[in-house]
């Protein structure tokens, strides 16, 4: 196939799917509002940072006057599913001048990381990745940037009392429903619940930092004591 | 906080971005984390929104909330047995908020 056949495949398989995304971006786009940033500021957190998870976990620490440093930390730790892509990212672009490598995977989502790995299994460079990717990373920005865009302009329309900040709350719930598998990341998350609300008292929400480490150090008792299966990491 | 340190926190945050997408790719050399090192990050991820969705339900001024009549909480139990039923993060921010909105505007909650 040529490189325009390849980047027309890359926008076809990602429009479907970017549904659910682009209603993720509207509602951060508002919850950024909700969050007391002005539009400007909303703006380029949304053209810079492109990444909701982390943009909606930091909203209520930036809400409550969190340490800068608490902030960055929840952010890492929201984006830490991106340095295990980022290996096998390795595999396909690594070749490749750092510049393009870096640009290349800044602009990889979850969606764009997931359809990537489902037409190209084999973990080796081949010349018509590019255009694919390109066309998968092209449309996953602008079905991001646009509803982030609606949703900041309509929240300055929105009352308060709608309590719309709250839906990225529900989406973060969502993420996480999806993202428990098994019953030790279940323990590992109720620990981290518990520990962030027993934990609330603590200056500059530093229930968060204490609870994340509480999640992970759980989680990793937890394998050692029960290591999984291989069906389970497959 | 003020626009200039909510300007910090973002650009900082930039940083994260390219950061963690690019991990891997930073140098040219390969360099391999310990497999234990990768095992806590999957359960980093998970952590931190536990930790951050668990006090925004359940606190409310600082403290515990004492009462079940928290439009909060039946926007979560909503939300949870649509995810239970359909599996879909879209249906649970849909009917979360519908539950949130029904309570607020309707009951005055």
């Amino acid at each position: 196939m040529s490189r325009r056949d390849e980047f027309r495949r890359g926008l076809r398989d990602i429009v479907a799917p970017s549904l659910g995304i682009s209603a993720w971006a509207l509602v951060t786009g508002v919850a950024m509002i909700k969050s007391g940033l002005s539009v400007p500021l909303a703006a380029l957190m949304s053209l810079t940072v492109y990444a909701g998870s982390a943009q909606l976990a930091a909203l209520p620490l930036i809400a409550a006057g969190a340490p800068i440093w608490v902030i960055w930390a929840t952010a890492a730790c929201m984006n830490l599913r991106f340095v295990i892509f980022s290996a096998h990212w390795r595999k396909y672009f690594g070749h490749l001048p750092r510049t393009r490598r870096l640009l290349l995977t800044y602009l990889a989502t979850d969606l764009s990381y997931v359809l990537f790995l489902r037409r190209f299994p084999e973990l080796r460079p081949k010349p018509e990745q590019i255009p694919y990717y390109l066309g998968s990373a092209t449309w996953s920005w602008l079905s991001w940037q646009i509803p982030a865009f609606v949703g900041i302009v309509l929240a300055d329309r929105v009352p308060e009392e709608w309590g719309l900040g709250f839906a990225g709350v529900l989406a973060l719930l969502g993420l996480a429903y999806s993202t428990l598998s098994g019953r030790k990341s279940w323990i590992a998350a109720v620990a981290a619940a518990i520990v962030a609300v027993a934990a609330f008292a603590l200056p500059l929400r530093l229930n968060v930092v204490v609870a994340i480490a509480a999640g992970v150090a759980i989680g990793l008792l937890l394998d050692r004591k029960w290591p999984d299966r291989i069906e389970e990491r497959a | 906080m003020s626009p200039s340190v909510a300007f910090v926190v973002i650009v900082g945050m930039a940083a994260i971005t390219v950061v963690t997408r690019s991990f891997f790719l930073l140098t040219h050399r390969e360099w391999p984390l310990p497999s234990w090192v990768m095992q806590g990050l999957r359960y980093a991820p998970l952590a931190a929104l536990a930790a951050i969705i668990a006090p925004e339900v359940l606190v409310s001024d600082g403290a515990l909330i004492s009462t079940w009549q928290d439009a909060r909480l039946f926007a979560v139990a909503a939300g949870t047995a649509y995810f239970v039923w359909q599996r879909g993060i879209l249906g649970v921010i849909v009917v979360g908020t519908s539950v949130l909105l029904a309570l607020e505007l309707g009951l005055g909650w």
